[in-house]
């Protein structure tokens, strides 16, 4: 099977979910006019990154009723979407989420899981942190979405691949820095790490990141499509909005599985007797 | 001792240009005020926010002090020509000299903060005038060593290259075209004849570079700077200057009596809802 990703690689206005909103509208219809299939914005789309004392003013909760989700909900019966929120649960605590919209439904909700609090990161006074990684059935096979944060534990993606992942959706909303080499140290280092989890896990890793600024905070973009060889077969520019269409041959995940069966030599029974002896259970 | 402080200038050139013109058009403006000394540091940024702006959005203003250097002054229009800018020479003696005058006795150093602050009301005036914000011109290492006036030249809208060391502002400022008369001469503030920074500091900004780099970005501790080959005066001569000027980069402490407090608990970035 064939599929036709878009990254949506936008600006985002910080904590005007309307104006946000009305981009990812006109990016879905651009790119369903443009054959997509899948349409991926990156983290915290709907809303900008550095949200401190915005954040619960912006949560929302996704269902058919919201405001905000009625007009995804209705988009994603034409093109499925993954979109970047502050979701708001029952007891008013706030997550960083990324939904899986397709066919006026929410297929999947990651809450992010790793809420990096160190450096130029805070967000763990803001957000509270998922508890699971989950795979999920899409049309277009076993899906895993991570966000930012989350994929720089190996463990994550891992987790995900044992659970059938074999196309990963990993959102960002990266701040750059480090001026020495050809492209900003920390651009290399996502592209470095999605190389080698393309490969290592065989499988599609897409990465949609943000642009633009914050304050003093620039984000890179430079999103890109990795297939299962670890092979980068698709880039966005950087600092630019973009959208990148780019079709995937799924059949790709049997061609290089037939090659390289990393995933059926893998021993996850070892791994957890291995991992109940490390905790001490 | 091999410490490497070189960037990519091209790269680091796109990110500071589009800092300068993002920050400034989502306040809704398009304008930019800029007071050129003749020194790097406001050189370097006048070629960035020309090139981020277009050149008739920037306005350079020259603000000599009676004891300025014509040097200073001629470096400057070096770079007005260069760029092709609009500028304004706004003399600060009268200014200045009303207070000043008022003091015999007064010492340089009240004097250099009444020129950086007559500097500040005189570039805060243009920015109401203009239609433009002030773009602030201090780099890594003097805001880490304090050398700046507060609400002199450290008030500004926004620094472009506040997160440079000054050996790193000589490599950008090669890459966008500096004149050389600028690159090469030693870096004043020009408060009285002759007057050069380093001699001021008490050491060398290549030394103070370095140091601040193992100390700041590298995180080595005081010790491991020693071993390192810095001599523990000035490694401690520096730690005390940082520690000694940190007021300079933080916003004063509000008194906090309530359940919610602006610094503390009211937390936005400035970019809120743009």
């Amino acid at each position: 099977m064939k599929l036709t990703l878009a990254l949506a690689q936008i600006n985002t206005k910080l904590g005007d979910v309307e104006s946000n909103l009305e981009k990812h509208l006109a990016l879905a219809r651009e790119a369903a006019q443009g054959g997509a299939g899948l349409i991926v914005f990156p983290e915290l789309s709907l809303t900008g990154y550095v949200l401190q004392d915005i954040a619960a003013t912006v949560a929302h909760r996704p269902t058919a009723d919201d405001p905000l989700f009625r007009h995804l909900l209705q988009v994603s019966k034409n093109l499925d979407m993954v979109v970047g929120f502050v979701e708001e649960d029952s007891r008013y605590r706030y997550y960083i989420s990324a939904a899986y919209l397709s066919a006026g439904q929410v297929v999947h909700l990651h809450r992010k899981v790793y809420l990096p609090t160190y450096g130029i990161f805070d967000e763990k006074r803001y957000f509270a942190a998922g508890n699971c990684f989950r795979a999920f059935d899409t049309r277009f096979g076993r899906v895993g979405m991570l966000i930012c944060e989350d994929f720089w534990h190996v463990s994550s993606p891992y987790t995900l691949w044992l659970d059938g992942a074999d196309l990963f959706l990993m959102t960002s909303a990266s701040p750059g820095r480090g001026i020495t080499d050809e492209i900003l140290g920390s651009a290399q280092w996502v592209q470095d790490i999605n190389r080698a989890y393309s490969g290592l896990f065989t499988s599609f890793f897409v990465h949609a990141n943000r642009v633009g600024f914050e304050d003093g905070l620039n984000f890179f973009g430079g999103s890109t499509v990795f297939d299962p060889d670890g092979r980068m077969i698709a880039q966005s520019p950087y600092n630019e909005e973009d959208l990148t269409l780019r079709e995937i041959d799924l059949a790709q995940l049997r061609r290089t599985r037939t090659r390289l069966p990393l995933l059926r030599d893998e021993r996850p029974e070892m791994v957890v007797s291995e991992m109940n002896r490390i905790l001490g259970r | 001792m091999n410490i490497d402080l070189s960037i990519n200038p091209s790269l680091v050139r796109g990110l500071l240009t589009r800092f300068i013109h993002t920050e400034i058009t989502r306040t809704g403006l398009s304008r930019a005020v800029l007071g050129l000394s003749g020194g790097i540091d406001s050189a370097l940024v006048a070629y960035l926010a020309a090139d981020a702006l277009g050149r008739e959005n920037l306005l350079c203003v020259r603000m000599p002090y009676k004891t300025s250097s014509q040097d200073s002054l001629d470096h400057a229009m070096l770079v007005i020509q260069d760029l092709g800018v609009p500028y304004l020479d706004i003399p600060i003696t009268e200014m200045a000299d009303g207070l000043i005058s008022k003091f015999p006795d007064m010492s340089a150093m009240r004097k250099g903060n009444i020129m950086a602050r007559c500097r500040m009301i005189t570039l805060y005036d243009q920015s109401e005038a203009f239609k433009g914000l002030v773009i602030g011109t201090g780099n890594k290492t003097e805001i880490l060593l304090g050398y700046s006036t507060l609400y002199g030249d450290s008030a500004h809208a926004l620094n472009p290259i506040g997160d440079l060391y000054k050996a790193q502002v000589r490599q950008l400022s090669r890459e966008v075209g500096v004149p050389l008369p600028i690159l090469d001469k030693a870096p004043s503030a020009d408060l009285w004849a002759g007057q050069t920074d380093e001699q001021e500091l008490g050491f060398t900004y290549e030394e103070a570079d370095k140091l601040l780099y193992l100390l700041v970005d590298q995180r080595y501790s005081p010790e491991e700077c020693v071993q390192a080959g810095f001599s523990r005066a000035f490694v401690e001569t520096v730690i005390r200057r940082v520690r000694r000027n940190h007021f300079k980069r933080v916003m004063p402490p509000v008194a906090k009596i309530t359940t919610r407090t602006v610094g503390y608990d009211f937390l936005y970035l400035r970019d809120w809802g743009t």
